[in-house]
């Protein structure tokens, strides 16, 4: 399960040192994207994609946006 | 794992920078300049009609203490009763815009409805600034 957060979370969670990750299509990762922030396409996801990730440091994911 | 929920809109929509290929394209938050006269809502109108006579834009913007956007005071509105105040004069909840658009679809509406100026905020309502058409269908 995650927890939902806003921007100022996001902020906060950044400056700490979390990962950053981009579930939207790559296409639209390489339109534009949050500074930062690595392309982990939902449809896309596996153990292998997800391997980029540093196993301990906090993840936050982000889409387009809550719908 | 956190999930942030409001997305990557949210971030567009707050002015932040982004990283990618349309990092470039100018956005009606690019043009937004923050030189237009405001005031609070219980201002008198009379000093707001001198700086507004004065200024590039033909109107006020009346913001809340944490700069939130509350209504627009027009230059012709404020040909009355100078010991009016804001609150009692102004047009509320004016048409904004979110720093994100693209200058050239903001003028394109702008220029639909005939309207010179675009009010530019943040979701919450902050005030960022006001955009002129002239220079957003100049970079388009």
């Amino acid at each position: 399960m995650s927890t939902p957060i806003d921007l100022s979370d996001l902020d906060r969670l950044l400056a700490d040192g979390a990962q950053l990750a981009e579930a939207l299509p790559a296409e639209e990762y390489a339109e534009g994207h949050i500074p930062g922030a690595i392309s982990l396409p939902l449809k896309e996801l596996s153990r292998t994609s997800a391997s980029v990730l540093h196993p301990t440091r906090p993840v936050v994911v982000y889409c387009w946006d809550s719908l | 794992m956190y999930d942030y929920t409001p997305g990557k809109v949210d971030w567009l929509a707050h002015a932040r920078p982004i990283d990618g290929k349309r990092s470039g394209d100018p956005t009606v938050g690019d043009y937004a300049r923050d030189d237009v006269i405001t005031c609070r809502l219980a201002d008198r109108v009379g000093p707001v009609r001198e700086q507004v006579a004065s200024s590039p834009y033909p109107f006020a913007l009346v913001k809340s203490d944490s700069g939130v956007l509350l209504g627009r005071l027009r230059r012709s509105k404020l040909d009355c009763d100078p010991e009016l105040r804001a609150d009692e004069v102004m047009e509320p909840g004016p048409k904004t815009f979110r720093p994100h658009k693209t200058a050239a679809g903001i003028a394109e509406q702008l220029a639909e409805r005939d309207l010179r100026w675009a009010i530019v905020t943040t979701p919450e309502g902050k005030l960022l600034g006001v955009a002129a058409r002239a220079d957003l269908e100049a970079a388009g």
